[in-house]
């Protein structure tokens, strides 16, 4: 029996771009508002997984071709390599340098190597997160 | 700073080497990595000088000032042996393993273990914080682990790393203990620092369980009986591992340990004795195991353990040195000493040597059984020469290096026979020659059985094309070969240049380090050493003529003891008891699971509350409950009750995802909407996983379980609920320290983030941030593995050689 999931795949070819632009969103907020590595990381791997349930896995394979356990490794790796740069600098592990920079679109824009640290929180939940439903789906089917 | 580059070098190398392998998968990845080990050695030789007239480098880099870790490296004249030998010789191992291995083999990953090995062999060397040495010593047991595995499709492969693992491990974990209790004892973590603490250390009654632990280690990996059991059977890995890890370099790792603490445990009678007797026996049933050996490597394994128990008993002789003994002559044990580290040089020459000969022979002519091998001096004249130096060299003879030190040890046993200790007698001196003669006959037979005799085997020989390898795979054996020579007519050379800072390391309260280094010479007379050394090679002699004749003796009871035996056994014994063990709990219920873990929970933190009980519950801060506080409450309290009483999965499902978004809407109200957020996108989550495997799961069966069954499942749920609920309230209503909210209200200056939560994840908590994305990641790859590899159990086929 084959669904009719029109109005599903329309409406997600939409709302993914929507719930992904959030998810950046929330990641960036973070500094100041509610938001954060974690939270965003969830959001992005939500978009992701609607855009998996929708569609085939296959066809979403091709779209974006990634490799779900190197995305996670690789956030991994950031969060550490980046803890561990201030240490080529006489500072101690994990000491999360900020300064202002002035940026051509952004203006005068604070930024910090936390954000570096997030963004490794970030992939490696997103990476985590798609990896354990893909194998349990592919599983499962 | 030169020192934390150094140590840094080979593991950054050890990193590119996968990637530059992608892109040039042939032999010529060895030349790359050749200049590693090369250009380290060269740097590690311009500090000679400047070590030698009494210098030292020491560098700190602060590293976890909570903790007093700190990367702390230290060079001197001790480490600097070690360092020269670990870069020297892993120059020559690795010219060496570019001709032996093949293309075929996964050189990539051979190379990168190679530098991998390197790096944490210097860092142990080098460093002076005892954990930051800790860590490295067990990177070198990963990384020899990971060698000795590196033909994994082989079983016998396997099983050698397994047991080389467990037993370096255990010893490790020992020796991290006898740390920690220095560290009780003393304060730091620094062995220098320690080292200038010693005289008050026998005082305190950890003193002598922390020294047992710290020998435990050392002993375990310097295979030194009855931990030796491991390195024969590490001999499965390729040659030059061998030659590199378990003759030159990782198995003195041990030995550098002992020689290192020797200035903080010297003054006890207790650790002479352990050093010394243990080398000995080590060097008797060491070479006494070798004679009875037919393959090559395993014989070598012997020799070497046995070698490494000379070694090691010459560092007990010379710790004597220290004790408290009137009218002792120092300079007899402090040679002793010197000895040692003088045999520690020789025995890297001429072991790295025969070790790669053997290599070469077993690569031209498929064997190492020497029943098969005979009459190939004709064949191998180069391969033959280089072969006898190292041979003779092992067994004591001029004009090889090997000589040198062995009439140093046979001086140093005969005169510690006469220190006046309970135990210490004529025995020392037999047993020091007694292992020397059985190391006579094994060397000749590495030498006369592979190269001489069985002429009617010379025909085969020349069918099969047996002849000298090429040049290349000859350049590092030849290099060893002139330093055996070499050693042997300036061995003062290597004394002053080398050893003194060694000793003056070893004896730091001893001054002046000149007294400390004898003169070296190769005619000293006619002494009872060289006497010693005359009846070792006219006995030896006989012995090795009548070989056949008394080799049966192997077959007779003390002698056919294995303790490898009794390693077997205990890990079938563990092996089967944890299987059973395992399957009694382990029971496929998951209602047994949550039995198992909330019972625990509730006997942990009932015990827990019951020490720090206090019923004084204090509500005067709280906030007052809103009306909409107490309806989301309701509506969780219902949701959970209605649960259990629904007949069908899809509405307890959705039930829960009731109770989880009501969370959510808790934490809006009580403005908490990082949480809230989390808390939503987590539930939906869960739901789309839900969906993926609801069609799967069996049917939805009410269980019927007897009374008691019930009784238990009640008094765990309101066990469990209770003790959450008072844990609550104890911990609002009772404040026993300074709350730190404070400093976390200031986070906007100290961080530059405003948002409180997020500050905390990712700046004032930021290292539990880090290792819990680890453990994220570790959960992600552990469901992956569980689910994908399951199927592929039984399908290959090799696996088991």
């Amino acid at each position: 029996m084959k669904i009719n999931d029109v109005i599903l795949r329309t409406v997600t070819k939409i709302v993914v771009f929507i719930i992904l632009t959030f998810g950046v969103e929330l990641f960036i907020s973070g500094h100041n508002d509610p938001g954060g590595g974690f939270s965003g990381g969830l959001v992005l791997a939500s978009a992701l997984l609607l855009l998996y349930m929708t569609y085939d896995i296959e066809t979403v394979h091709k779209g974006i071709p990634f490799d779900f356990k190197k995305i996670a490794g690789l956030g991994v790796f950031l969060a550490v390599a980046s803890s561990a740069v201030p240490m080529l600098f006489s500072n101690q592990f994990l000491n999360q340098a900020k300064g202002e920079f002035a940026l051509p679109v952004f203006g005068a824009t604070e930024l910090s190597m936390v954000l570096l640290f997030e963004a490794g929180v970030a992939l490696t939940v997103v990476g985590v997160v798609v990896t354990i439903l893909l194998t349990i789906s592919e599983d499962v089917s | 700073m030169i020192i934390p580059i150094l140590i840094l070098v080979p593991f950054l190398a050890s990193l590119f080497v996968p990637f530059l392998y992608t892109y040039v998968r042939s032999k010529k990845i060895g030349w790359m990595v050749l200049p590693v080990p090369l250009i380290l050695f060269v740097i590690l030789s311009f500090q000679i000088p400047s070590l030698a007239s009494g210098e030292n480098l020491f560098h700190t880099i602060r590293w976890l000032n909570a903790a007093d870790i700190h990367f702390t490296t230290h060079l001197d004249g001790l480490s600097m042996i070690l360092g020269l030998l670990i870069t020297g010789m892993g120059t020559l191992v690795v010219m060496y393993s570019i001709y032996y291995l093949s293309e075929r083999e996964a050189l990539g990953r051979f190379y990168m273990y190679l530098l991998l090995f390197m790096g944490s062999m210097l860092g142990v060397v080098f460093s002076d914080n005892v954990l930051v040495l800790y860590v490295f010593w067990e990177l070198t047991s990963v990384s020899s682990f990971l060698l000795i595995a590196f033909w994994h499709q082989r079983k016998n492969s396997r099983a050698g790393a397994k047991k080389a693992m467990l037993i370096t491990v255990t010893g490790g974990i020992g020796m991290l203990v006898g740390f920690l209790m220095l560290h009780q004892m003393t304060g730091t973590y620094s062995i220098q620092e320690m080292i200038g603490m010693a005289g008050t250390l026998p005082t305190y009654d950890l003193f002598i369980p922390a020294m047992l632990l710290i020998l435990l280690g050392a002993f375990t990996k310097s295979a030194q009986f009855p931990f030796h059991i491991w390195l024969p059977d590490a001999m499965e890995a390729p040659t030059p591992v061998s030659a590199y890890l378990h003759s030159a370099t990782m198995v003195k790792a041990g030995i550098y340990l002992v020689a290192r603490f020797i200035p903080v445990f010297g003054e006890s009678e207790l650790w002479f004795y352990s050093v010394t007797f243990v080398g000995l026996l080590t060097l008797l049933w060491g070479s006494f195991n070798a004679v009875r050996q037919n393959d090559l490597k395993a014989l070598l394994a012997y020799s070497t353990i046995s070698q490494l128990g000379l070694i090691m008993s010459l560092l007990g002789i010379g710790s004597a040195a220290m004790l408290d003994i009137p009218g002792a002559d120092k300079t007899i044990y402090t040679a002793a000493a010197f000895a040692g580290l003088f045999h520690l040089i020789n025995h890297s020459t001429f072991k790295g040597a025969l070790f790669m000969i053997i290599g070469i022979v077993d690569h031209e002519l498929g064997t190492r059984d020497i029943r098969k091998l005979g009459g190939l001096a004709v064949f191998m004249p180069i391969t033959f020469t280089i072969a006898l130096a190292g041979s003779f060299s092992m067994a004591g003879l001029p004009p090889f290096n090997g000589f040198l030190s062995k009439e140093l040890f046979l001086e140093a046993s005969l005169a510690v026979q006469h220190l006046a200790l309970p135990g210490v007698h004529i025995w020392i001196p037999i047993v020091a020659w007694v292992a020397s003669v059985l190391t006579f006959v094994y060397c000749m037979i590495i030498v006369f059985q592979t190269f001489f005799g069985r002429q009617q085997q010379q025909p085969a020989w020349v069918d099969r094309g047996a002849h000298d390898p090429r040049p290349g795979m000859l350049v590092a054996p030849s290099i060893l070969g002139v330093m055996i020579v070499g050693l042997f007519f300036f061995p003062n050379v290597l004394g002053k240049w080398i050893l003194k800072p060694a000793m003056a390391a070893v004896y730091p309260s001893f001054g002046n380090p000149e007294s400390l280094v004898p003169h070296i010479a190769a005619w000293h007379g006619l002494n009872p050493a060289l006497w010693m050394t005359i009846g070792i090679i006219l006995i030896g002699t006989i012995l090795y003529i009548f070989l056949r004749q008394w080799r049966r003796i192997y077959t007779i009871a003390p002698f056919s003891w294995k303790i490898d035996n009794i390693y077997a056994l205990l890990l079938i014994q563990l092996e089967g008891n944890s299987y059973h063990l395992t399957n009694k709990y382990m029971t496929g219920h998951l209602h047994r699971y949550f039995t198992y873990i909330l019972l625990f929970f509730i006997a942990m933190m009932g015990t827990a509350l019951s020490f720090v009980w206090r019923l004084a519950f204090n509500f005067s801060e709280d906030s007052v409950v809103t009306v909409n506080e107490y309806i989301l409450v309701m509506v969780m309290m219902s949701a959970a009750v209605a649960i259990l009483f629904v007949n069908s999965r899809l509405i307890a499902i959705l039930l829960n995802g009731v109770l989880g978004f009501t969370v959510a809407f808790l934490f809006v109200v009580l403005r908490a909407p990082d949480l809230a957020l989390t808390q939503i996108v987590v539930e939906t989550v869960t739901t789309v996983l839900f969906l993926l495997t609801f069609r799967f799961m069996p049917d939805w069966k009410k269980e019927r379980p007897r009374r008691p069954v019930k009784v238990l499942n009640a008094f765990i749920a309101v066990a469990s609920g209770l003790i959450v609920i008072i844990t609550a309230l104890m911990v609002q209503g009772n404040r026993l320290f300074d709350p730190i909210s404070k400093y976390f209200e200031d986070a906007k200056t100290l961080t530059g983030g405003g948002n409180i939560v997020n500050a905390i994840l990712g700046d004032f908590r930021a290292f539990d941030t880090m290792l819990e994305i680890v453990v994220l990641l570790i959960g992600g790859l552990g469901v992956y593995v569980l689910i994908k590899l399951k199927d592929k159990k039984d399908g290959d086929g090799n696996e088991n050689q």
